[in-house]
């Protein structure tokens, strides 16, 4: 069994379905994402997860504690980072920690040194003590991951951490990320930036309408999709005119041009490159670069979904850059 | 232990933040003045010792009842609340945290109307221990109500809104300004199912020893009405925050 078991989980509210039978599990030490458009089911899942909602029906267990049954204990053992940043506007960074500290059960002792360790592993040892409502959003983001890790929890929930916040800090809660992961810290992460999903995760899960289109490793979902095999040529002049003459001399491929100095030739069969080099000579064409293409992860999400990434770049419109 | 640290922390952190403001402190002290001035000049020459109870128990109830449902509605707002949900202490401690704060402010609230009537007349025929026995439950089961109050109320206006729903209908009928005896039929079964009905009467007891009901009966009864609605918020809390 995995540090995070998830199986046959649903939730409704009233006739609407907002997840739908999903399972997945999660190994100790592994960076989870879960990527899909708002309102996928993203955080609906979360919160069950963390005891926040009661799932309609299924189970959910962490490190072997069934979180329906005994939350508080699972509750124990994890680090929660929601969609909003919520700390207390009132209190500065250090008390807003050494606070969250307390809920756990931390003597005065612990958490002093862990809150300033942690100011200073973000960064954040000059605002310590301001009060968190004169923070950025880049500045509240990380305070608000810092408290989540106050206690040092086994597993991680990141719920859309870099939504909204500077590229600057988005970068640092990355590397934060891979940092904890390297500590065997067990990571759920739920985001719609694919690129992020793609750079950070071991394995990643694609929630549509409540349900697990795909889940894998980036490189098993990307072979999941297979689009043939594609080269992209770079030439020294326009070779717009020679796309169909390519396409017909190479039986089975399919040419396009792109820009006029550049073309993609896409076959079901690999593409042997001499004869193609050959052919462009005989044109007299001085070829500057032949370089293999591979299907991105958002080739990916779009195929297997059916969602076009335009809604998930409206998403990330909303809630600003990674 | 752990449940310790994690109580005596939220209820630092609600005095420090909500009850020690400038604000809460001027209404704390100015409020209970106020209304004890305001009956002293309407009838100077009346017996001050008849107010006192009347005071005391304005200066509890509207010390406690919005405060904890404005404060704890403000946190929902902003979902910090979700930060105490989420911690790993049972609801039950997580609740006394929560109104241990209103409680304390509310007997502090009581305080300034007695220390302020102690300068014009002799409190030696009073029966301290009752009197703060009284105070004292009277602030859990105005402190509890508006913990109920904030179950309900999604935005900070609703809190306030629905603590006067409470508060005013209470004052009138719970034998404050008229005697139960003196209100119509029909409405007396109601102030009987008021918790102030009982610590108003206790105080009289206390201070004046005018009380119609044994001061054990209504301290019993009003345990039962903390019970009960200690167990109606923390139900709710469960049903209703945690979906």
């Amino acid at each position: 069994m995995g540090m995070v078991s998830v199986s046959n989980l649903k939730k409704t509210y009233g006739n609407f379905t907002a997840v739908d039978n999903i399972s997945f599990a999660i190994e100790q030490g592994e960076i989870f994402g879960f990527l899909g458009p708002n309102g996928a089911g993203k955080t609906s899942t979360l919160n069950m997860m963390i005891g926040l909602s009661r799932p309609t029906a299924g189970e959910i267990a962490i490190d072997g504690i069934d979180v329906k049954r005994d939350a508080k204990k699972a509750q124990a053992i994890m680090g929660i980072v929601p969609d909003e940043s919520n700390l207390y506007n009132e209190m500065d960074g250090f008390d807003n920690l050494c606070f969250c500290a307390a809920l756990y059960g931390m003597r005065k002792e612990e958490r002093e040194p862990r809150a300033r360790q942690l100011l200073e592993q973000f960064r954040l040892q000059d605002a310590g003590k301001r009060p968190y409502k004169a923070y950025s959003k880049g500045m509240r983001r990380k305070l608000t991951i810092a408290a989540a890790l106050i206690h040092s929890p086994q597993v991680l929930f990141l719920d859309e951490p870099t939504t909204g916040i500077d590229v600057e800090s988005s970068r640092q809660i990355r590397d934060m990320i891979l940092e904890l992961k390297k500590k065997k810290t067990t990571i759920f992460l739920t985001t719609h930036y694919i690129e992020e999903a793609e750079r950070i995760c071991d394995r990643i899960a694609f929630i549509a309408e409540g349900r697990i289109v795909a889940s894998g490793a980036v490189p098993h979902l990307m072979e999941s999709v297979s689009h043939g095999h594609v080269i992209q040529f770079v030439t020294d002049k326009n070779i717009e005119s020679l796309a169909m003459e390519l396409q017909n001399h190479f039986a089975g491929s399919k040419v396009k041009t792109r820009a006029g100095n550049s073309l993609v030739m896409a076959s079901n069969r690999r593409i042997p490159l001499f004869p193609v080099m050959e052919f462009f000579r005989s044109k007299g064409v001085e070829v500057y670069e032949a370089r293999e293409l591979h299907p991105s992860l958002e080739d990916v999400f779009v195929k297997l979904t059916g969602i076009e990434s335009s809604v998930l770049k409206k998403d990330k419109e909303k809630g600003g850059r990674p | 232990m752990k449940s310790w640290i994690a109580f005596w922390n939220i209820l630092k952190k609600d005095v420090k933040n909500y009850y020690l403001k400038p604000p809460n402190i001027s209404w704390g002290i100015i409020f209970p003045l106020s209304w004890t001035l305001m009956q002293l000049f309407r009838s100077p020459g009346g017996n001050i010792l008849e107010l006192l109870p009347g005071l005391i128990s304005m200066s509890v109830l509207f010390g406690t009842t919005s405060m904890l449902a404005v404060t704890i509605t403000f946190e929902r707002s902003g979902r910090s609340f979700d930060r105490l949900l989420l911690a790993p202490i049972s609801l039950n401690v997580m609740v006394l945290a929560k109104i241990a704060g209103t409680i304390l402010f509310g007997i502090l609230n009581a305080l300034v109307p007695v220390v302020f009537t102690s300068f014009f007349i002799d409190l030696g025929g009073v029966n301290w221990g009752l009197l703060l026995l009284a105070i004292f439950m009277i602030a859990i089961t105005s402190a509890l109500t508006g913990l109920l109050i904030a179950v309900s109320a999604k935005q900070v206006f609703e809190a306030q809104t629905f603590s006067n729903f409470f508060r005013f209908p209470m004052l009138f009928l719970c034998g404050l300004f008229i005697p139960i005896s003196s209100l119509p039929l029909f409405l007396r079964p109601v102030s009987f199912c008021l918790p102030l009905t009982y610590g108003n009467d206790i105080l009289k007891g206390a201070i004046m020893g005018t009380n119609t009901l044994s001061p054990l009966l209504s301290f019993g009864l009003l345990l039962v009405f903390a019970a009960a609605l200690f167990t109606i918020c923390r139900n709710n809390i469960n049903r209703k925050w945690i979906l």
